[in-house]
């Protein structure tokens, strides 16, 4: 993990990216097995509380609404600075994650903090627009102060079979970007299979990202801890191949700690847990940090409460 | 760097309930033993004394066997529709006290409770349910010809599986009619005398299973028995070939499932993490402890750097210890004499040269625990290349064409199981037909259902368990 600064911002040429997409072997048993097996492991006691205070330190708190407002915004960006005012232990959300229109409002709120404000963008969920487009929506949103940029891959480019365009157009994305945080959102339930899910990671890694992000949380199918594996075992191989060290985040339909626990025992087992940090694993959610602060609580207190004892985000 | 350990999940041995000390199951009853010779179990991975079990002497063998003679008598003229029910009930039972048996088996054999737990309860208790529904399909099932059952069974069984092997061998046995003398491991007895127990809950005819317990001289005593017609074994091939030559010239029948060598091929166009998964499956699965375990990895050469620094990695994440944690991937030994074996083999692997890769990981202070192992730059001539270890041991070998893969594959007594990886269908085709092993995997490994029929090649042994092949090792052309 050593070298991981230095290389986080670099971009691979089209050559490498093509020769690691024309290698991508999955076997779709293999990865499911696997899952479920790591789904057995049993963390209790005081490695679940560990695992949970992390996941609360992971979350970019979300809301991607065209109801959101600078009140909804306000309330939510408090609640990502001290989610349990009654536990001094908690830690902050990693970020919030909301649309450009609303990153300045975000970004007065969390000021002072270590709360970073992401923002979606590049025509955010279907990127059904041109390039330029994008870049006016990403320029946008960092001119109003964003950290972080989520943009999602052009779907219609991919499955077109014209990769070497999804590349292009993260490229150009980052290089606006600059040191801007980029997480790129391959909506795995699009991309549907195995291979798909990994080429696309591959190349959102060779073109800048810093993390790949699984979905959009706009489509019914969301994040699965199956995509969440094939993505860290590409993480891993781009590692493995010197070419820097990459973050993944989860998001769409992780509701619970159970299930966001075992999303973290997937990453401390194929990728080790030095990936175990908001620097490289984040959760983008809104209503899980309620069932971990709950959670939290119960093992500190021996009971469960209510939610009307969290404030609302 | 940051650690994220996991605590301590230790299932309940509470649930469990051993006795001091046990008799043999009878007749349908538990007897003391007139042998009065008693030897303790103990747990592999404390060595605390479980419980003492009696070794069984002539005396015990002919008991049991008089007793399956005369159960014989009634169950063979049960109604086939019957004794599918015992078996349904017995299935259902097990089922019922699945995690009592897991227990006890961790307890007493090493394996990690996930894999009693997962894996040999729930084949356990379908491997019941199978040949239940056999039991009164018996005469449909050959055309023209007839079976008939070959009357009292003897059967010998491993400590790697315990209740998994009873299972293999009781469940189809007494489907076809047969009665049965079963005489478990000395080191893995427990979870076969509560199975003795459930068979006195359904209210099993007496002398329909006998268990008597003992090491290799009550074993003996069962093999040459004038009054068994048929012996099933499952064990190394060493005391396989003993007791083929003691059946000579005797009209008794004779199955057995001995040892394994198996090749597990990877070639380069194999899905390789998916890969690096199944090679990790197929040898430290129940700690090697596996007859059709995948010890010898041969793999491309032009992927075998990519490929081992891989399988390293994912070595070091096995977690060995106890075998009640429910994190534990990688238990006990299951004896000392077995780990002093593992020792034996793997110090003469580094004698002759191989370079040895051990994962770092701290292991208790009792018990018998071996680090999950890697030999590579290994030759063909080496002993780790040829014998079996029964362990967490995985030797290395390289291949540059399918055709050498599967000349190093077949080079070998053994001709157990083998797996294939590759993402080519015609290639998994190609090999297979020209492996000489019983069970061929393809990009997977140990995966077993009770419709699938298992058993090996060379001298791994013959006969098939499982499936409808299975019936037939129970089951005579009549007369």
């Amino acid at each position: 993990m050593s070298s991981k600064t230095s290389l986080k911002n670099s971009v691979i040429d089209w050559s490498s990216t093509i020769d690691m997409i024309d290698n991508v072997r999955i076997d779709e048993l293999g990865v499911k097995e696997r899952t479920s097996s790591l789904a057995t492991r049993s963390i209790k006691r005081d490695s679940k509380l560990e695992g949970l205070m992390k996941i609360v330190s992971m979350c970019d708190l979300t809301t991607l609404e065209g109801e959101d407002t600078e009140g909804k915004i306000a309330q939510m960006s408090s609640k990502a600075m001290t989610p349990d005012p009654s536990d001094a232990d908690v830690p902050n959300a990693a970020a919030v994650c909301v649309y450009p229109s609303l990153v300045s409002t975000a970004k007065n709120i969390v000021r002072d903090s270590n709360v970073k404000v992401a923002s979606v963008s590049s025509y955010f969920p279907s990127g059904q627009a041109p390039l330029e487009s994008k870049i006016v929506d990403t320029q946008f949103a960092i001119n109003e102060g964003a950290d972080e940029i989520d943009i999602v891959i052009n779907r219609k480019a991919f499955f077109e079979g014209d990769f070497r365009k999804v590349y292009d157009e993260i490229v150009s994305l980052k290089e606006i970007c600059g040191d801007i945080h980029l997480k790129t959102i391959l909506e795995v339930g699009e991309l549907e299979t195995y291979e798909n899910i990994k080429k696309a990671s591959l190349i959102a890694l060779s073109a800048g990202s810093d993390f790949i992000k699984t979905s959009t949380g706009k489509i019914s199918s969301g994040a699965s801890r199956e995509a969440c594996l094939v993505m860290a075992r590409a993480v891993r191989e781009f590692a493995d191949s010197g070419y820097g060290v990459k973050g993944i985040k989860v998001a769409g339909g992780i509701r619970d700690s159970k299930d966001a626990i075992r999303y973290l025992v997937i990453i401390n087992e194929e990728l080790g847990a030095g990936w175990l940090t908001p620097e490289y694993f984040r959760f983008g959610a809104s209503s899980l940090l309620d069932d971990v602060l709950k959670q939290i609580k119960k093992l500190k207190t021996n009971s469960y409460q209510s939610s009307y004892y969290f404030p609302r985000g | 760097m940051n650690n994220w350990e996991y605590s301590e999940s230790i299932e309940s041995e509470k649930i469990v309930n051993i006795e001091k000390k046990y008799g043999n199951f009878i007749d349908g009853k538990f007897v003391t033993p007139k042998s009065k010779q008693y030897i303790d179990t103990i747990s592999p991975s404390t060595e605390k004394i479980l419980s003492s079990i009696s070794i069984g002497n002539q005396q015990d063998v002919d008991y049991a066997v008089a007793s399956a003679k005369e159960g014989l008598k009634k169950w063979s003229k049960t109604n086939p529709s019957e004794r599918a029910k015992y078996l349904f009930k017995l299935a259902r039972l097990i089922q019922e006290r699945s995690r009592e048996f897991a227990v006890l088996e961790s307890l007493d054999g090493g394996k990690p409770i996930k894999e009693s737990r997962d894996f040999d309860l729930p084949q356990v208790a379908q491997n019941f349910f199978y040949y239940a529904g056999w039991a009164d399909k018996l005469d449909i099932s050959w055309g023209n010809e007839q079976y008939k059952p070959y009357g009292v069974v003897g059967q010998i069984i491993p400590w790697n599986f315990p209740l998994l092997m009873l299972s293999w061998k009781v469940a189809p046995a007494l489907a076809t009619g047969n009665t049965v003398v079963l005489k478990p491991a000395e080191t893995t007895p427990l979870t076969a005398l509560l199975f003795a127990e459930l068979c006195e809950e359904v209210g099993l005819p007496d002398g329909v299973f006998n268990l008597v317990t003992g090491d290799g001289s009550t074993g003996s005593h069962l093999v040459n028995h004038k009054d068994i017609k048929k012996i099933a074994f499952t064990g190394s091939t060493g005391v396989g070939k003993y007791i083929q030559k003691s059946l000579a010239g005797r009209d008794v029948g004779l199955t057995l499932e001995l040892g394994g060598k198996a090749a597990n091929i990877v070639y380069s166009d194999a899905a390789l993490d998916e890969a690096v998964e199944g090679v990790v499956n197929g040898i430290f699965f129940n700690q090697g402890h596996v007859c059709c375990a995948g010890s010898r990895l041969l793999v491309q050469e032009d992927i075998e750097e990519k490929f081992i620094k891989k399988l390293e990695k994912r070595m070091q994440t096995l977690n060995v210890g106890n075998p009640l944690d429910k994190n534990t991937d990688v238990g006990a030994i299951n004896s000392k004499d077995q780990l002093d074996k593992i020792e034996k083999l793997v110090n003469e692997g580094v004698a002759d040269g191989g370079d040895l890769f051990q994962i770092e990981c701290e292991l208790p202070k009792n018990g018998f625990w071996f680090k999950p192992s890697l030999f590579t730059s290994v030759q063909a001539n080496y002993k780790i290349a040829t014998e079996e270890i029964f362990g967490p041991v995985l030797t290395t070998l390289t291949f540059r064409t399918p055709e050498e893969a599967v000349e190093i594959a077949n080079n070998t007594e053994y001709g157990l199981s083998a797996g294939i990886w590759t993402e080519k269908g015609s290639k998994i085709l190609w090999t297979a037909d020209r492996l000489e092993a019983g069970v061929i995997w393809a990009n997977t490994f140990n995966k077993f259902d009770p419709a699938s029929p298992f058993g090996g090649y060379k001298e791994s042994g013959f006969g098939r368990e499982g499936g409808r092949h299975g019936l037939l090792s129970y089951l005579k052309v009549s007369s």
